[in-house]
């Protein structure tokens, strides 16, 4: 069945079943492997993408229910010239990653919770429940304060 | 080097001021601080593993090449499972090579050069916490030996002696004359020199750039998706695969009825191994849709009479058993024949998965003269070995395309999914892309053993020990993983007891190993993550019963620099003797790990519904020498977090011999809302020895959250996960 995604402002017509989850439709189909695969039951975060700007996780909705939308990924959270959105600046200058796989989900929930929330508390910051199995969650805190006072 | 202050990063502004300043001296500008918009900065690609060629024309030797444009690009023989390697193997390098660092790029050494160069980048297993700790020496004389060469290439063409050449900032210079060549115009030359003798490498008073808290090379593509993981591998022509392993390890596979896949698009085959099923499909989804469509008959055996309960009772019983003795000081026998009161206790821990953030995987490609593997494995060499194995190619033929590791933590250096492709590839003839699921990654684990430990103790006049008694059963890791044991007892089983730094006149160390149908592995920390538990809490014990400061009952005990160092500065940064409202508490817990010395207080609230909340860590660490210190403090906070989730929610519960926690709903981790603060001060104290980082920061994690509980409430801890602990109905000692 054809389902058109648009993901990061590019059109793409999938002949996928429907019930494809948006995850693999994006990683092995449209072949953006910054989303990642974790756990595959929406515990875990890694999938994070931003579906017309809201976190979603995408290992756990059909694709062709984000046909129509805004799909973006980490791969299409810089600007078009590269500039970096503030959430990866911060998370540059904190140094924030350590082996990297969960980061691009950290990242979008992380991007999305900003957008709603320009100056987060710590317990809206609590309210990021993505897996961190390296335990980066102290300089990803500092890094969302940091954006904040950026995008401020 | 003394005293560091810690490096904690509330203060970001000045600790900004402090990176630029420190870079000044190497010449050059952290990119990722100085210019944080700067999106084309890549010191390390998304594919970081090199190309396998031999010596090609810009090497200087083997670990470094120089191109005419001045990219100095540094060949990183470890893995980076987010340690930090990456960063700090180049800044080792680059320490002697006296360059400029804004121009150092990273690749992922060859193990294949590795195996058809006389094995010129040596152990490549990045394992044990010894990356930097085995390899500073060669990779400054790697470092030395480049810039010496590079000054001899000069010296020649100016038909001038080497010492009157200087190497500065990435260029030769003849001060007298004021000439000057840049390495890239002398690197061809460089590579053809032939030393009189190895040039001295510099001793750790003379570091300007080790020590330096400087920006990780991989951060860049870590933030925009472009950091390739072995799961995100593509091949042209590459099949995808799905593969369930027996629920009961040990079993085989019986029969599988495949009438389900009928109409299912994409299936390509359905592959049967020993113990396993595995289906390949056109792409990952597919694949694991199939396999939930058959139907699988397993003959589960022996481990299917397993369960959580028979396990503990193995291993309390084994306690009862003879043990294998490694530690006797003085000896213990008549001092508790003649004890008034003698303390007892018996600690007891499960299984637990590694459950790393990218599940195993293996992409693997059988042809007929040559086999490529790509995947994030901890030894890229052995990983080479164990393919060539597998495949029955010569190893020169092996190609291991080493990617960044979505989380190692010990267990991605048994490659049991690389194995299982490459039977798959063969079978299909084709590439092939495994991808574990999450429930398959943990079903399929190497587990940290199950362990149980039993203590006394007698307490002298003065209320210190006068005799301790130590014994464990544990799981056999050699044993599991068919490796040989000397003595009836490996160094793991009993590490984190046997080299307790406390002076006690009577001290007996035994243990005694038994294995379960669970395979077990090295977990972070390894033995420690079980023994320092057993044995921090129990010393707990003995401090309480004396009346004593926890802190103090163990600081009188130690005269070791690097422990009264650790135990120090821990007393001073947790501000140890500040009084804690009701309901919170505070605890300690020091051990020797893996070549360091490390610390941790925990402070904890535990509220009338038993509900712990740790709210503050305090970490103090002696690895001797500092090569990142920003690096360092992200490891010990890992580690932090990697020891929490252990204590507060880790076990593999067994129900009919299969692992029941088979994903994050059940086998539950710390988040972001439970996170406390970690606290990390270096406390290096110099000398011949260097520390490893990897897996310290976990090891005293447990007993000093389960001392703060005790703190806090009066009641031990002596099981976990806390999870299953109801705290108020312990009994009170």
């Amino acid at each position: 069945m054809a389902v058109t995604l648009k993901v990061n402002g590019q059109t793409h017509t999938l002949d996928i079943e429907p019930d494809m989850p948006l995850l693999w439709a994006i990683r092995d189909e449209i072949g953006l492997t910054g989303t990642k695969f974790g756990c595959g039951i929406a515990q875990c975060g890694a999938c994070t993408v931003h579906i017309d700007g809201v976190a979603m996780r995408s290992c756990s909705i059909p694709a062709s229910t984000a046909a129509g939308k805004n799909i973006t990924t980490i791969e299409g959270l810089a600007s078009a010239d590269g500039k970096l959105h503030p959430v990866q600046a911060a998370w540059v200058a904190e140094d924030v990653p350590q082996c990297g796989y969960c980061q691009s989900g950290q990242i979008m929930a992380a991007a999305a919770l900003l957008k709603e929330k320009p100056n987060p508390t710590d317990a809206d910051i609590d309210g990021i429940t993505n897996i961190c199995r390296c335990g980066t969650y102290v300089r990803i805190r500092r890094a969302i304060h940091r954006a904040a006072t950026t995008k401020a | 080097m003394g005293h560091m202050e810690p490096v904690r990063g509330d203060d970001a502004l000045s600790r900004r001021k402090f990176i630029v300043a420190g870079m000044s001296a190497a010449g050059g500008l952290a990119l990722g601080v100085a210019f944080p918009g700067l999106a084309n900065a890549r010191p390390l690609t998304g594919a970081p593993w090199s190309n396998d060629a031999l010596a090609i024309a810009t090497e200087v030797n083997a670990w470094i090449v120089i191109d005419p444009d001045e990219t100095i690009t540094i060949r990183i023989p470890h893995s980076e499972m987010g340690q930090g390697a990456a960063t700090s193997n180049p800044m080792i390098v680059a320490e002697e090579l006296e360059c400029d660092w804004a121009k150092i790029k990273g690749e992922f050494a060859s193990p294949n050069r590795n195996v058809r160069e006389n094995n010129v980048y040596k152990d490549q297993n990045t394992v044990g916490s010894r990356g930097v700790a085995t390899s500073w020496q060669y990779l400054q004389q790697a470092g030395a030996s480049a810039r010496a060469r590079l000054v001899q290439a000069a010296a020649t063409r100016w038909n001038v002696s080497a010492s009157e050449c200087t190497a500065e900032n990435g260029a030769v210079l003849h001060k007298a004359t004021n000439r000057k060549f840049t390495y890239g115009q002398l690197a061809a030359d460089a590579a053809k020199v032939k030393l009189d003798k190895e040039p001295a490498i510099k001793s750790p008073d003379q570091f300007k750039l080790i020590g330096k808290p400087l920006p990780r090379l991989d951060t860049p593509v870590k933030v925009n998706g472009e950091a390739k993981f072995g799961i995100d591998t593509k091949q042209p022509n590459m099949a995808y695969a799905a593969i369930i392993s027996c629920p009961v390890v040990g079993g085989t596979l019986a029969s599988v009825d495949e009438s389900g896949l009928a109409g299912k698009r994409g299936i390509v085959k359905v592959v049967k191994l020993k113990d396993a099923v595995a289906v390949v499909a056109d792409n990952t989804w597919r694949a694991m849709q199939g396999l939930e469509a058959l139907k699988i008959n397993w003959n589960y055996g022996p481990g299917a009479n397993s369960d959580s309960d028979s396990m503990k009772t193995m291993y309390r019983e084994t306690l009862t058993e003879p043990m294998i003795q490694v530690r006797k000081d003085g000896d213990t026998d008549p001092v508790f024949a003649n004890a008034g009161k003698v303390i007892e206790a018996r600690y007891e821990v499960p299984h637990l998965a590694h459950a790393p953030m990218e599940p195993m995987n293996a992409t693997v490609h059988v042809q007929p003269d040559r086999l490529d593997v790509w995947i994030g494995t901890q030894n890229a060499l052995g990983t080479l070995q164990q393919a060539a194995k597998a495949s029955g190619m010569p190893q020169e033929q092996v190609y291991v395309h080493n990617a960044y590791l979505g989380g190692g933590f010990g267990r991605r250096s048994n490659n049991d999914e690389m194995v299982q492709a490459i039977a798959i590839s063969k079978e299909i003839g084709r590439p092939v892309k495994l991808t574990w699921s999450r429930e398959q990654d943990i079903r399929g684990d190497r587990y940290r053993p199950q362990a149980a430990a039993k203590f006394r103790a007698v307490l002298g006049p003065d209320g210190m020990p006068q005799a301790v008694e130590a014994k464990v059963a544990v799981g056999s890791i050699n044993r599991s993983q068919g490796r040989p044991v000397d003595n009836g007892i490996e160094g793991q089983a009993v590490d984190g007891i046997v080299n307790s730094p406390y002076k006690i006149p009577n001290f007996y160390v035994g243990g005694q190993m038994k294995n379960t149908h669970l395979p077990v592995s090295f977990w972070r920390s390894v033995g420690g993550s079980q023994n320092c538990f057993f044995y921090e809490s129990f010393i707990d014990e003995l401090a309480h019963a004396a009346g004593k400061d926890a802190y103090q009952f163990r600081r009188a005990m130690v005269d070791r620099v690097d422990f009264v160092g650790v135990l120090e500065k821990l007393h001073e940064a947790s501000n140890w003797e500040k009084k804690l409202p009701k309901g919170q508490g505070r605890g300690i817990a020091v051990a020797e790990n893996h070549g360091s010395v490390v610390g941790t207080v925990a402070e904890v609230t535990v509220d009338n519904r038993d509900q712990v909340r740790v709210n503050r860590l305090v970490v103090a660490v002696d690895c001797y020498h500092v090569v990142n210190p920003k690096i360092i403090e992200a490891q010990m906070q890992s580690g932090a977090m990697f020891g929490l989730s252990a204590v507060l929610y880790g076990e593999m519960s067994v129900k009919a011999g299969q692992v029941q926690e088979l994903n994050f709903d059940k086998y539950r981790v710390v988040r972001m809302a439970e996170a406390p603060q970690v606290e990390v001060y270096l406390v290096p104290s110099g000398g011949p020895k260097w520390g490893g980082i990897g897996e310290c920061g976990t090891a005293t994690i447990a007993p000093a959250v389960g001392n703060a509980i005790f703190s806090a409430t009066g009641k031990r801890v002596r099981e976990l996960p806390l999870k299953n602990v109801k705290i108020s109905q312990l009994a009170s000692l």
